[in-house]
């Protein structure tokens, strides 16, 4: 059983919008973020894309420069929002700079600043030029390493690295830490990037769609990459909580063992997991009122989570995929969509998914395409992984 | 809470340590050690396919990985896995790279699932069969330490039998003046919540802020300062000397981490 922890403060900044604010106002009008990529010099590619708005107008403050990559820059705009800088000093103030850890999901990191190095290699000799540093920006790390460096702290940090099941993961092992009485709060979430790796990569896998990504339709014809930061301080609940905080109730975690990069076709490992945080949150599938689906709406991917949600759910429990707002943010979707089931939770709507047009009838659960205002007091959120990671997260409301 | 763990098993690959039984008499400094280049096969329990579309890191990976629960005589399939590593596959990496800045950016699918952190872990999933959880670590050259706090957590709180597997290989050229890592490395360790008739210490794990163990041998010395999962080291020389007490191991300044040590037999 998962000691239940507390969602103290959170924020979030995707293609809707930098804050809460926007991606709420986004989320209750149904209004999706995906554009025509113009990404870089991507030129070449019929797909669309999920880009933060002023990432490139964003330099980082001087004293941070040696981390200057589109990865940093996101997470840093991602920290100014909703007063979420104040809560980590107020934080660490609280527990000491060493009680408090730093765990964040990325799959590319600061890639991109090495893909662009590499234009630049030295014609005679093909060295990478002087102004190109690996450790801040390109190792996988760097992205913890920036925001443990941004608020001085001393206490542990890692990235989990497991393509787009990484920043659900997160929220597993700070759970883990604080358990053990390693730490006392935790800085979890997840930054990804748009890259030329990713774009090219998917691309390559026949797995980008050549319009907004339409998740469970039956027409789904693939992914729309997006990139997002989202941060949530996770501490140990307070005496007294309001009614609409948010906990983290269940984390469960599995590996399909099946192939790296289709899913199993049965969705086991997807069940696994979703029957894992169930257990740690000690409840019952009817004891959920939303999923908030991995729905990449890749074919393979949309049949297996649907095949395992409908043999744990049935057709009781209202999902919805929000990448077709948001696109696929990859190692950040952990985070990002823990708080949108986190502001789904405290608003009392459930988001329903855009661009499905009509959605698959091979896939008995309920989709919701518009959003019900219902008051959900229990979400399920699933995030699944090339190489066969999985992670699915329980958030509720205190009460 | 105590974060505690029995050590059942222990995979080790470097440049002159061929494996365990091999690299402990070294360690022990009953044998000199004398560097020569790594050598791993590939994985044969990958199926063909999967075979070979495996680079270093994950030969490396998976070598160390089937050591250690070989060694422990576990079920992979009953175990939790933490990979960590400062890198994933370099080769791969340099190789999208250069595709990526020419003229045609076609890449190839298979370069692309391989250069995601977590590959090493997916193809051991797949030689395994292990449906358990499995997570991928990075903190530079604190992945060591990184790698062994989450295996620890696992044990202490999910009460898990977690097998953790920490691993390195060089970039090439031109990342590699960037990033000198000399030579690929890697250590396993099969950590479990109960003693077996397996278990070779009971290891103890708390954060610190001494300062990390040397290794006696200079050229062992030389590889724990420029590999990150080779900061495992001073625990393995520990465990090759039969010694109990404490070794402290690098993680992330000011924080590094202290390991109290028990031999089982």
């Amino acid at each position: 059983m998962l000691n239940s922890l507390w969602l103290s403060h959170f924020t979030a900044a995707s293609c809707l919008g930098h804050g809460l604010a926007p991606t709420l106002a986004a989320l209750r009008t149904q209004k999706g973020g995906l554009v025509p990529c113009a990404f870089e010099t991507v030129t070449d590619l019929a797909t669309y894309v999920g880009e933060v708005a002023g990432v490139d107008e964003a330099p980082l403050p001087a004293s941070l420069a040696e981390y200057e990559c589109r990865n940093n820059r996101l997470a840093y705009l991602g920290l100014q929002q909703d007063g979420f800088n104040a809560a980590v000093g107020a934080a660490a103030a609280r527990y000491g700079r060493r009680r408090i850890g730093v765990l964040l999901g990325t799959s590319t990191s600061g890639i991109l600043q090495t893909e662009q190095a590499y234009r630049r290699r030295d014609p005679a000799t093909g060295a990478l030029p002087d102004d190109f540093h690996y450790r801040t920006t390109h190792n996988t790390y760097s992205v913890a390493d920036f925001v443990r460096t941004a608020f001085n702290l001393e206490g542990p940090a890692v990235v989990v690295s497991t393509a787009c099941s990484s920043s659900a993961k997160v929220f597993a092992s700070a759970a883990r830490m604080i358990a053990a009485g390693v730490i006392d709060a935790a800085v979890v979430g997840g930054v990804d990037s748009l890259c030329l790796t990713t774009l090219y990569g998917f691309n390559s896998l026949e797995l980008l769609s050549s319009e907004p990504c339409r998740p469970y339709d039956a027409d789904r014809n693939g992914l729309s990459i997006g990139e997002a930061a989202a941060f949530i301080l996770l501490e140990r609940p307070a005496d007294s909580l309001d009614a609409d905080a948010v906990l983290l109730l269940g984390a469960g975690e599995s590996s399909d063992a099946h192939h790296m990069s289709s899913p199993h076709p049965e969705g086991l490992g997807a069940r696994m997991a979703m029957e894992a945080a169930l257990t740690t949150a000690g409840l019952q599938p009817a004891d959920v009122d939303y999923i908030n689906l991995h729905g990449t709406a890749t074919p393979s991917n949309d049949a297996a989570e649907g095949r395992a949600v409908a043999t744990l759910f049935g057709n009781q429990v209202a999902c919805s995929s929000t990448k077709g707002a948001t696109g696929h943010t990859l190692g950040a979707a952990g985070g990002l969509e823990a708080v949108i089931s986190a502001l789904a939770l405290q608003q009392g709507f459930l988001p329903g998914g855009v661009n499905t047009r009509c959605v698959d009838p091979e896939i008995p659960i309920q989709y919701l395409t518009a959003n019900l205002q219902r008051a959900p007091r229990r979400v399920l959120s699933n995030s699944f992984g090339f190489g066969g990671t999985n992670c699915s997260l329980i958030l509720g409301r205190a009460q | 809470m105590k974060l505690t763990a029995y050590l059942d098993g222990i995979g080790l690959i470097g440049p002159g340590l061929d494996n365990w039984p091999a690299a402990r008499p070294i360690l022990a400094g009953a044998t000199p050690y004398e560097s020569r280049p790594l050598t791993v096969a590939a994985p044969q329990s990958l199926p063909p396919a999967e075979r070979r579309r495996t680079g270093l890191a994950i030969k490396v990976a998976l070598a160390v990985a089937q050591e250690a629960v070989a060694a422990g005589q576990l079920d992979a399939r009953q175990l939790a896995a933490v990979f960590s590593s400062s890198g994933a596959d370099n080769d791969n990496c340099d190789a999208l790279c250069k595709t990526l800045a020419s003229d045609d950016r076609s890449i190839s699918p298979t370069r692309f699932h391989n250069s995601v952190h977590n590959a090493p872990a997916g193809y051991w999933g797949i030689a395994s069969g292990a449906m358990t959880p499995a997570t991928v670590l990075c903190a530079h050259d604190g992945s060591f330490g990184a790698g062994l706090l989450e295996a620890l957590t696992q044990v202490a709180v999910e009460g898990w039998g977690t097998l953790l597997v920490a691993y390195d290989m060089p970039y090439p050229e031109p990342l590699h003046a960037k990033r000198p890592l000399p030579a690929a490395f890697g250590i396993a360790l099969a950590l479990m919540p109960e003693r077996s008739a397996h278990s070779q210490a009971r290891i103890a794990l708390s954060l610190s802020d001494a300062a990390p163990d040397a290794l006696a041998a200079p050229e062992l010395e030389a590889l724990r300062r420029a590999i990150p999962c080779a900061r495992g080291l001073p625990l393995l020389q520990a465990i090759a000397r039969g010694e109990g007490g404490r070794v402290v191991l690098d993680y992330l300044a000011p924080l590094s981490l202290a390991v109290e040590i028990e031999p089982c037999r």
